[in-house]
């Protein structure tokens, strides 16, 4: 009888191994949170740490600019919910053609698709876009994306295109570098955050906040048209 | 004239393409990367490059790891520079490229140099990448800069210390949450976003424990927070401390006060943070919602379009809870609907539609009609489906909501928008009789223009089953015979068949539609020929006006129980002889295919023989599948099916969940099994039922299945014989009981020898409800009139004390196991009493309707008055019976 029931344990034991080795091919079909295009291990590794980290704190996930005809100029991912660069300019490709026809030159202007908040706002041939999750504070958003087209403004002093983004990129680097860090926002206000970015070709040794705003930008626009000159 | 418009366009679009970047190149930019090993470093041209391979990586280049560690050295190489612009892009660049640990190694010591230099940026910066790209063994090293840094008077070094320890409690909390005074004295700063930053930190250092929280609450929401990022997070920790500690009896809600005085916030963002907190409160009253609805209100005819939608989402969402709450701002919201932004103008729509009553649907019909024309198909199916929710809520106002479907039926729409409307047209039609007639006309008209041969059949095959059946079945036969004459061969074929359907349901008609389908013998296709010889010699085409056959309206009518598959593989066998095919050789059994079973449901174009339009009830599909089975043969109609019970917890190596098919003198459980081990395949499956505790029980028959291999459900039977007519109830425990062999996962071959073995399952119970079938009815109160009270019962019973009245009303319905009707489901909140009203049929086919009201009866105990009309006064009683042994 016993002996029986020693048998029967071993058995489950070895079922269940067995189950688990199987589970990975997920024959129910139960487990579908996993898309197949993902890469299991990462999702599995990033998923729940960032679901535990911050539910409550607003969060940015991505921030694009993108020109008229939806192609990439500088772009900054905070999320990993879109793990590979087709993911990325297939929904890059998808926010550009649905938000396209619309205007958005006056106020920055606001679409829900896919589960993710897009605010965006157009300027000559520039697309900003500002994306967050489905419950994210629109308005929260909406003061990113400000900041950040401001502060390009201010950056490029009033002429914003693509040519001249894309000649100063070095700044719009370190625009969206200073906006959000790891989809925390940093700051919102334009005048910060320009005069951080412009800030960087000033005297060693002098501290930034001790320079205004405007002597920082003519000094940064100074640098850039002799280093286009060479 | 076209000519030089499109030279123009080339012209700009050469100016547009000029790029800096423009020919770009991996290989020539890693090469150009050499310059940072030069002794005389040029920062200028260094940060040219930096830039560059910035540019790659973000057009989606990639470094393989010997590209990227060696830039990663030669990065490292430029901190020898004092150039402050350089230094910035070299930090970006070293967090682009996510050095691994031994790599990190070769520039802690210059980053360590700058978090403790004079310069602000430096500090800042150096902070942020250092805590990037540090494991824990580092971070006590630097522990005690990072401490102060918190502290500093510079904000900018502050939030980046701040925000670094916020990503860093992810890897190593124990040693941020040392840091523990230090923020909380960053909490006071005097800077807005160092504020945001260390109340973030802050709540999440202590998240685990909730007293603190509570406490950090109760002292922030007294006022010392200045910025509106700040407030905005310090609003969700308040709304999440008060969904913690709910269950507070009665009174005011802690720290409302707090959430409504944000309401008057200068900020944006902390207006509506409070207003969203407040509508999701749980069980919130109306009076707590309106101060937060008149914000929105406000927010509705706002200039800015980010806050219109704002507002209109919220509000769409407290309409589905609390639609009364929302009528206030339907004026706002009205205006709304021409809104430029769509998704604005959608969510305005459906939100009226919600929150609409039965008189204004004729005003908000004539708005949206402007609407429709200009907005996307995907937002258009949004309105139709809540057209389709609002008709079923209002039954009398089908006429203008039928006219609005189809009015918009026959403007301009893709494929999946013009689905979505016949579908709802062919909801509204079944479940609303007065609106059948004009609902099938309207469908006739479509089909005289319609592009999509699939919706044209659909309807089609939709008026041969639901037109005979009207007053006036003449009127449809000129809509349909103009198909025979206008459209492609399968249409036609299709609107050959609804000929047929008419010609022998309606007798008057028969002589006109051999006339029809004569005209159809001289078709140029096939199939419309020989379904018009078909049906011309079922229906007895020779001119003598006969009376229809049973079996020839079941060859019209029923349908086809033989699966598909079986039977093409039977007729690709066939070959041709004296011997005519015999459809009864088909095998009927469903053969297992794990593949199709995850498949959507085919949506082929069907013609004859195809279930009707709408979704495929389960039903049919077991009673087929019970009837391919010779043993469960003759046990006469199927009753009711039950829905899958698991009797397994979720991911055992063996998952098994019962159907309970109710016959009238039989039960027939039906064991789905799906084996999830690999290794194995079980054969011989059967459940062993012990039926000790159900004794008007008696087991008759049980089919094992054959074999069970991996990843492909089949399923085993057990039938037993009961008193007829009766609602036996019992339980019943169950061994699975199989032979299981050992599989070759490399070959798949099984072992030949296999040992028998056990499986325990959960039990399972036949209960009241299994006999009783959720029917609705249409006008609940009219069912009600026309049962009269003959056979009513009433009575009345205290259900003791329960969680909410909400909780009593689903017990009772889910003992019952009967339809809700026109959404007495739902309890509203707070409310003392409620009304519920029930039908459906007992087994016997008797129909049953019940009232159920019920109160609350001092603080928790619920008392129940049960009302029951049905057209048997047996059955009533047994209702009451269910009830009061429950």
């Amino acid at each position: 009888m016993f002996e029986q029931w020693i048998e029967n344990a071993a058995n489950f034991h070895k079922r269940r191994s067995g189950f688990q080795k199987g589970s990975v091919f997920n024959p129910t079909g139960y487990s579908q949170e996993v898309p197949p295009n993902r890469n299991p291990i990462v999702s599995e590794k990033i998923l729940p740490s960032e679901k535990k980290k911050m539910d409550l704190c607003p969060l940015v996930k991505n921030i694009l600019l993108l020109d008229s005809e939806g192609k990439r100029v500088a772009v900054k991912y905070y999320s990993d919910d879109w793990p590979t660069n087709s993911a990325k300019e297939a929904f890059e490709k998808a926010v550009f053609t649905k938000t396209q026809k619309t205007s958005a030159r006056n106020e920055a202007e606001i679409t829900m698709f896919d589960n993710y908040v897009v605010v965006y706002k157009f300027v000559q041939d520039l697309h900003f876009f500002v994306t967050g999750g489905e419950n994210e504070n629109e308005i929260i958003l909406a003061s990113v994306l400000q900041g950040f087209f401001d502060a390009v403004g201010l950056i490029l002093r009033g002429s914003v295109d693509k040519r001249e983004v894309l000649e100063n990129l070095d700044l719009i680097f370190l625009c969206l570098d200073e906006i959000v860090d790891g989809g925390i926002v940093l700051e919102t206000d334009a005048d910060v955050i320009a005069g951080k970015v412009a800030s960087h070709s000033m005297d060693d040794g002098a501290p930034f906040s001790e320079q205004t705003i405007t002597q920082a930008l003519a000094t940064a626009r100074e640098r850039l048209t002799r280093s286009l000159l060479t | 004239m076209a000519q030089p418009l499109v030279k123009k366009d080339d012209d700009r679009d050469d100016e547009a393409d000029y790029s800096p970047f423009l020919g770009i190149e991996k290989g020539a930019v890693l090469q150009e990367a050499r310059v940072f090993n030069d002794p005389q470093l040029d920062p200028r041209r260094c940060s040219q490059v930096i830039t560059k391979l910035l540019y790659l990586l973000n057009q989606g280049e990639t470094f393989t790891k010997v590209e990227a560690t060696e830039v990663f050295f030669a990065v490292t190489k430029l901190f020898q520079s004092k150039d402050i612009g350089l230094r910035r892009m070299v930090y970006v660049m070293i967090k682009e490229l996510s050095p691994s640990a031994d790599e990190v190694i070769i520039v802690t010591s210059s980053l360590m140099k700058d978090m403790t230099s004079k310069t602000d940026m430096y500090r800042a910066n150096a902070i942020r990448v250092l805590c990037r790209i540090t494991d824990g063994t580092l971070l006590t090293q630097i522990e005690r800069y990072l401490k102060q840094a918190i502290v500093d008077k510079n904000p900018v070094v502050a939030s980046a210390a701040l925000v670094s320890g916020i990503h860093l409690l992810q890897t190593n909390p124990e040693i941020v949450k040392r840091w523990s005074n230090e923020v909380q004295e960053a909490v006071q700063s005097r800077a807005a976003l160092v504020q945001f930053h260390a109340l973030a930190l802050l709540h999440q250092i202590r998240q685990n424990d909730r007293l603190a929280v509570n406490k950090l609450v109760s002292s922030l929401t007294k006022g010392s927070v200045r910025s509106p990022l700040a407030q905005c997070l310090l609003i969700r920790y308040t709304s999440q401390v008060i969904r913690e500690s709910a269950n507070t009896q009665a009174g005011d809600r802690p720290f409302y006060d707090f959430l409504e005085g944000c309401l008057r916030h200068k900020a944006e963002m902390v207006i509506f943070e409070a207003a969203r907190a407040i509508t999701e409160l749980n069980g919130v009253t109306t009076r707590e919602l309106t101060p937060a609805i008149t914000v929105l209100q406000l927010f509705l005819s706002s200039s800015k379009p980010v806050l219109r939608f704002a507002a209109v989402r919220t509000l769409n969402k407290v309409a589905m809870t609390h639609p009364m709450a929302v009528t206030n701002c339907n004026i706002d919201m009205e205006s709304l609907i021409s809104d430029q932004n769509r998704s604005i103008a959608t969510l305005a729509i459906t939100t009226l539609l919600k929150t609409g009553n039965e008189s204004s649907v004729d005003r908000l019909m004539k708005q949206i009609t402007n609407f429709m024309s200009d907005i996307a198909d995907e937002f258009k199916i949004v309105v139709v489906e809540a057209i389709r929710s609002l008709c079923l809520k209002f039954p009398l106002k089908h006429r203008s909501l039928m006219n609005f479907l189809s009015n918009i039926l026959r403007e301009e729409g893709g494929f999946d928008y013009k689905k979505a409307i016949v579908d709802s047209i062919v909801i509204l039609i079944r479940d609303i009789p007065e609106a059948k007639e004009t609902g099938l006309l309207h469908l006739c008209e479509f089909i005289e223009d319609c592009e999509f041969t699939y919706l044209s059949t659909q309807i089609l095959h939709f008026l041969g089953i639901e037109g005979p059946k009207t007053s006036d079945p003449s009127k449809y036969i000129r809509y349909i015979y103009n198909r025979v004459h206008l459209e492609n061969a399968t249409v036609r074929a299709a609107a050959v068949s609804t000929l047929a359907k008419f010609g022998a349901m309606v007798d008057t008609l028969k002589p006109r539609i051999f006339v029809l389908l004569r005209r159809c013998l001289f078709d140029n296709d096939d199939e419309v020929r020989d379904r018009a010889t078909l049906y011309l010699n079922t229906l007895g085409g020779d001119g003598a006006v006969v009376q229809t056959g049973e079996d020839v309206k079941e060859f019209l009518f029923g349908s086809l129980d033989i699966p598909l598959v079986n039977l093409e593989n039977s007729l690709k066998n066939y070959e041709p002889s004296e011997e005519s095919f015999d459809i009864y050789s088909v095998p009927r059994e469903v053969k297992t295919q794990p593949l199709a079973e995850k498949k959507a449901p085919g949506k082929k174009p069907t013609g004859l023989g195809a279930p009707p339009a709408g979704p495929p009830s389960t039903v049919d599909a077991y009673e087929k599948l019970l009837f391919s089975i010779p043993e469960f043969a003759n046990f006469g109609k199927l009753f009711k099916s039950s829905a899958p019970v698991e009797l397994t917890e979720a991911e055992t190596e063996y998952a098994v969940n019962v159907v309970k098919h109710i016959f009238d003198g039989h039960v027939v459980f039906q064991y789905n099994c799906t084996n999830t081990i690999p290794e194995q395949l079980l054969e011989n499956v059967t459940v062993i039922v012990d039926a000790s505790e159900a004794e008007e029980f008696a087991e008759v028959a049980s089919k094992p299945l054959k074999s069970l291999p991996y990843d492909s459900p089949g399923q085993t039977f057990v039938a037993f014989e009961k008193p007829e007519g009766t609602p036996a109830i019992g339980k019943f425990s169950n061994m699975l009981r199989f032979i299981v062999k050992e599989v070759d996962p490399s070959t798949g071959e099984a072992e030949d020898d296999g040992v028998e073995d056990e499986y325990q399952l959960e039990e399972l119970e036949v209960v009241a409800a299994d006999y009783i079938l959720k029917v609705g009815v249409s006008n609940f109160r009219n069912a009600w009139e026309n049962m009269g009270a003959d056979c009513e019962r009433i009575d009345e019973y205290g259900l003791g004390p329960r969680e909410s009245l909400a909780e009593a009303v689903n017990a009772v319905i889910d003992l019952l196991g009967m339809q809700p009707c026109e959404g007495t489901e739902v309890v509203p909140n707070n409310s003392r009493s409620h009304t519920c009203l029930l039908s459906g049929v007992y087994i016997g086919n008797v129909k049953v309707l019940v009232r159920l009201q019920f109160g609350l009866d001092g603080p928790k105990d619920v008392a129940m008055k049960l009302a029951v009309r049905s057209e048997d006064e047996s059955v009533s009683d047994a209702i009451h019976e269910i009830v009061a042994s429950g």
